[in-house]
């Protein structure tokens, strides 16, 4: 691979370093501050942050534009893409347009469905699926030719990475279907949030059974809840599993956003010990401020740097 | 079968408002069995805006006939014959969208409105209850998937397995809708071509799907060419 696609997360995960990185979710509006705001808070606390691709179909900030300016203030960004909204010609052209500025983390995904989102009468695209646009993009970069077969006229480099929702049904084919997306060109995969430790043992022992993880770096999310209404609208989320005991301790607890960042705490220190996981991701959506408090008391710093954004580099 | 639903009825008596002849045609074929544009239906739309026109005091003339199949130039052709038809100044047509236009190119003439939602290609169910089944893309990929659409009824036209919403066997946007690649694993366990989950689907070519333009078929060995210019 040329050193285009060696971003700094990938050091850090070919290092064998446990990864830690976090998300920033693009502002509802056109503010650069907003994104800049929220950078700096996880900036030497994260090894890089997930920009959000209008998650749950709500329209916000591109998230190109959103992991740029991350990246001018020092934070990798991972650039979420969704199948949802663009058909292969635009998904294509962001990816170039990402790759000019230097964003080289993408991670590509599904997409909720727009009937979640505030959009609800928008088209729905799907020209092609996750497994179909990893396959793309993977070819872009090591074969340098677009998905309609002609060759690009420089060449480019991603890391690539997807989802995975340990939780979802049916489970053998959802292993079989992250085995694809792994096959199509995913290098890490970032599981859906963990609260279900138990379940989601079981489901790493058929990951190992399969060697997903030693073809892929298998990073669990964890989700902080400030408040018990976050948690409880976390767990209406499709695809989402909380056992009844965590939001039951949420629920005893005095200080809500206390508790919030022991559940996390607690779950952190339960998931690193599953062998074959590489790495964990907070999602820590509207509460950036929490990362830094989270890496430190789970112990994951100070956090080695390899690499630092291209943009901040004033490349 | 081609699946409609009628137009709610202020919105038809909206459409033919002002006209003095209405004729309101039904079809006898998919929209007849999915019973929203067969000859009872269609007599109940007329008694409907008989009544209305009278509430307003208008002598609006309504006359009800019947196609065989509106998507079919022999069975127009028959109209002309049909009471009122050819007076009429406006055509509230009861077949599919494909009915409704034929009829345009029927009578250049005369306005025609459509009294139909052409919904989907699907099934009957059960009495009163209708799903979609097929989107008509022009590319079947049945044989691939164990015999259900991954076009249609996937609400993401997945076609390498499933989101990571699905649950229980539901889509992750309605608890009421399948998830389809829930029954497609099923159903290709059940006939023994599990290892079919296995294989990349490529992009799709979605040229023969609307994406490519409206689209046509020639059957030379049935056409005459001069048949073949299209509107
Ligand atoms: S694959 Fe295409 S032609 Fe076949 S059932 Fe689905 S939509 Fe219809
Ligand atoms: S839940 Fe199933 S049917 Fe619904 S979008 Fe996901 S894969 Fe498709």
């Amino acid at each position: 691979m040329s050193e285009a696609g060696y971003t700094n997360l990938r050091r850090v995960l070919e290092n064998g370093h446990f990864s830690f990185t976090a998300e920033i979710g693009p502002p509802m509006s056109g503010s650069a501050e907003n994104v800049r705001e929220k950078a700096r808070k996880l900036k030497g606390y994260a090894d890089a942050a997930n920009i959000t691709d209008n998650q749950t179909a709500i329209v916000r900030m591109s998230s190109i534009a959103a992991g740029y300016i991350a990246s001018c203030e020092g934070v990798e960004p991972v650039i979420q893409m969704t199948c949802r909204d663009r058909n292969r010609i635009a998904l294509q052209s962001d990816l170039l347009g990402a790759y000019s500025l230097g964003l080289r983390n993408v991670l590509i995904l599904s997409g909720d469905h727009q009937s979640f989102g505030n959009h609800q009468a928008s088209k729905n695209v799907y020209d092609v699926d996750s497994v179909q646009f990893l396959d793309g993009a993977r070819r872009m970069a090591r074969e340098g030719v677009f998905m309609g077969g002609s060759k690009l006229k420089d060449p480019v480099d991603f890391f690539l990475g997807t989802t995975a929702n340990p939780f979802a049904d049916p489970e053998e084919l959802q292993l079989i279907r992250l085995e694809k997306k792994i096959r199509a060109g995913a290098k890490f995969v970032q599981t859906q949030g963990i609260y279900d430790v138990e379940k989601f043992r079981r489901w790493m022992k058929l990951v190992r059974e399969r060697g997903i993880h030693e073809r892929a770096y298998i990073i669990a999310g964890v989700v902080v809840n400030k408040t018990q209404k976050s948690i409880e609208m976390t767990a209406v989320v499709p695809g989402m599993d909380i056992p009844e005991h965590i939001i039951g301790r949420m629920r005893a607890a005095e200080k809500k956003d206390e508790e919030g960042v022991n559940i996390a705490l607690d779950l952190i220190g339960e998931i690193r010990t599953i062998e074959g996981i590489a790495g964990v991701h907070v999602m820590a959506i509207g509460w950036e401020s929490i990362v830094a408090t989270i890496a430190e008391r789970a112990g994951m710093l100070p956090r080695p740097v390899f690499e630092r954004p291209c943009a901040f580099r004033g490349e | 079968m081609i699946v409609a639903e009628q137009k709610k009825m202020d919105e038809i008596l909206r459409s033919i408002r002002g006209y003095r002849s209405v004729a309101v045609v039904a079809c006898g074929t998919c929209v007849a069995v999915s019973m929203s544009g067969g000859e009872k239906e269609a007599l109940k739309i007329a008694s409907i805006i008989r009544h209305r026109a009278k509430l307003d005091g208008l002598d609006t003339r309504v006359t009800v006939t019947s196609a065989i199949r509106q998507c079919d130039m022999e069975f127009l052709d028959e109209l002309d014959d049909a009471p009122g038809m050819v007076d009429s100044d406006c055509v509230l047509s009861l077949g599919c969208g494909a009915g409704v236009q034929f009829m345009v190119e029927k009578y250049p003439y005369k306005v025609v409105v459509p009294g139909l939602n052409t919904t989907f290609l699907g099934v009957n169910r059960a009495p009163g209850y209708w799903t979609e089944m097929c989107q008509g893309c022009g590319n079947c990929v049945l044989e691939r998937t164990g015999g259900i659409c991954p076009v249609s009824r996937c609400c993401k036209s997945h076609f390498n397995g499933p989101c990571g919403g699905s649950s229980g066997g539901k889509c992750e946007i309605d608890p009421d809708i399948g998830c389809a690649w829930q029954m497609i694993y099923d159903r290709l366990k059940r006939i023994g071509q599990e290892d079919r989950l296995l294989d990349i689907n490529e992009a799709r070519d979605w040229r023969t799907s609307r994406d490519g333009g409206p689209r046509g078929h020639i059957r030379a060995d049935i056409v005459v060419a001069e048949d073949t210019q299209r509107e």
